[in-house]
């Protein structure tokens, strides 16, 4: 089965880390993305830049309305994520919870809607 | 065959038989509505043929057979469906499995249903429904809520081990410990329902105290050498062996002081008192479980209620309070202070409990402060005390003892 692993953690918290504490971080998802591309769970995943670059589209009586920014006053926010291939739940939960940030944050874990081609 | 032997058979094979069918056709909604039509099938031949042998395998056969043709009936067929389908009928022959493999679809059952992405309250209700076998209406009856809102609930988690792929399985060695503390709490909860109902005008409901203690020695048949299912089993029947005093003929409430001694099983007593030793007796820290079930069993041991040994149950409560405090145990421990050293101590102890608002809402606090009250004599407040715990508590037997209470104070 096919899992999204979505990264959440606080954005502002993290921003205030000093370098040697992202080294280490960035450090620890490196082995953390080799060992799930090791072990063939991996298919993809990616780091988000902050919400301060984003942008909400919604379209209404057909027009677009754009804001800035995500809207949900969320103590976390998406902050990356993993596309898995795992067994069942279980095995998505245990890579889930080697994800470097789930000891600051938390990881929801959904399985994909697998559409038959 | 009659139709309440047809029925008993039913109710002591349901729980198994669906366990065993969950696991053959993968799927918890198209299992149970086929053990539905084995069922009815089983209502039509057994009263002029009599039940087969192997009742359970019997059931289990025919509702895989219904299984095979619901799946074939569907118009639209899927791989994943045909792949179903080819496999159910590779092993339709192999029925007659034996009885370790039908314990360890039960466990499988347990453990899904307990599964830990599921809300506690959700794993309470998924394991009464299907491991224990009540209806939707009972399940949502314990919880107090509307039927809709239970059924929808259990739909939602049937859903979600389809397709989050909770695996049907017991989980291996290394994940299994933290995973059976869950177990237990839900066997538990199961018991306590039985034990003392949420609500209703029964105080009991035997046949979950029954089914919880039948998971019990299942789990415990299994994995012989923990405490924690040892104490728990031991815990469950020595509580249910004092049943049939614990009430009167007219359904009252008959409390532990007045209870006749003589009415409680003791058969099921000398086996709880075994349990809570063996479990004493494994190594490793004490288990809550078991210190509970050792304060059972001293209980169990009083010849009177007199002869309680109460200081040593007030000190088995410390014990309690370190190992898993709990404002609930506080109130307990409370309740066996006062036996030792008076209701006024003990009252001391629960307002400082109420006051640091640690059981806001808790129906047998009120409850517990009113009888401390009438014992020493304060008949104003214990009567105040009394209305609120009668306000706070939605079964009948406690509301027609707390106004028993009342009239005797006048």
């Amino acid at each position: 089965m096919q899992y999204l692993l979505m990264i959440y953690q606080n954005e502002v918290e993290y921003a205030k880390n000093d370098a040697a504490t992202s080294q280490k971080m960035l450090a620890e998802y490196q082995a953390f993305t080799q060992s799930i591309i090791q072990s063939g769970n991996f298919k993809a995943g990616d780091r988000l830049r902050p919400t301060t670059t984003a942008t909400t589209v919604r379209v209404r009586d057909g027009k677009t309305l754009t804001t800035d920014g995500p809207f949900a006053e969320t103590r976390e926010q998406l902050g990356g994520y993993y596309l898995i291939e795992a067994k069942d739940l279980n095995a998505a939960i245990e890579i889930a919870a080697r994800i470097p940030s789930a000891r600051i944050g938390s990881i929801e874990v959904r399985p994909i809607w697998v559409y038959d081609k | 065959m009659t139709p309440s032997e047809i029925d008993k058979i039913f109710r002591d094979e349901a729980g198994r038989a669906l366990a065993t069918l969950i696991r053959l056709v993968g799927d918890f909604d198209l299992a149970e509505d086929a053990l539905q039509e084995a069922f009815a099938v089983a209502l039509e031949r057994w009263p002029a043929c009599g039940a087969p042998d192997n009742p359970r395998a019997w059931l289990v056969n025919v509702a895989k057979h219904k299984a095979i043709d619901r799946v074939r009936r569907q118009t639209v067929f899927r791989g994943k469906e045909q792949q179903l389908v080819h496999e159910l009928e590779l092993n339709a022959q192999a029925v007659d499995e034996p009885p370790a493999m039908l314990d360890d679809d039960m466990l499988r059952l347990i453990f899904t249903c307990c599964h830990p992405s599921f809300a506690p309250e959700v794993q309470v209700a998924l394991t009464l429904r299907t491991v224990c076998g009540l209806s939707t209406v009972q399940v949502a009856r314990a919880f107090l809520v509307s039927e809709e809102a239970m059924a929808q609930r259990l739909v939602r988690a049937k859903q979600k081990i389809r397709l989050a792929g909770i695996p049907y399985e017991v989980p291996e060695r290394d994940t299994l410990v933290p995973r059976l503390d869950g177990v237990l709490t839900v066997i538990y909860l199961v018991f306590t329902e039985g034990y003392v109902a949420t609500s209703g005008a029964d105080l009991m409901r035997p046949d979950l105290a029954v089914e919880a203690i039948r998971l019990g020695r299942l789990l415990d048949r299994l994995m012989p050498e923990r405490a924690g299912i040892k104490g728990l089993l031991s815990l469950m029947l020595l509580h249910d062996a004092r049943r049939a005093g614990r009430e009167t003929a007219a359904g009252d409430v008959v409390l532990l002081e007045e209870q006749d001694r003589m009415l409680w099983d003791r058969k099921q007593i000398e086996e709880g008192l075994r349990l809570v030793d063996d479990a004493l007796r494994l190594p490793g820290r004490p288990q809550a479980y078991a210190v509970q079930a050792a304060i059972a069993a001293l209980h169990a041991r009083a010849a009177s209620f007199e002869e309680t040994d109460w200081a040593q149950i007030a000190g088995l409560y410390e014990v309690l309070l370190r190992i898993s405090p709990s404002p609930v145990i506080e109130l307990n421990h409370a309740a066996a202070v006062s036996m030792v050293d008076g209701p006024a101590r003990a009252l001391d102890l629960v307002d400082a409990i109420t006051a640091r608002g640690g059981l806001n809402g808790y129906e047998l606090l009120p409850a517990v402060r009113a009888d401390l009250l009438r014992r020493l004599g304060r008949k104003d407040e214990a009567r105040a005390a009394y209305l609120a715990a009668t306000e706070a508590t939605q079964l009948e037997p406690l509301r027609r003892l707390y106004a028993r209470r009342m009239r005797e104070m006048d």
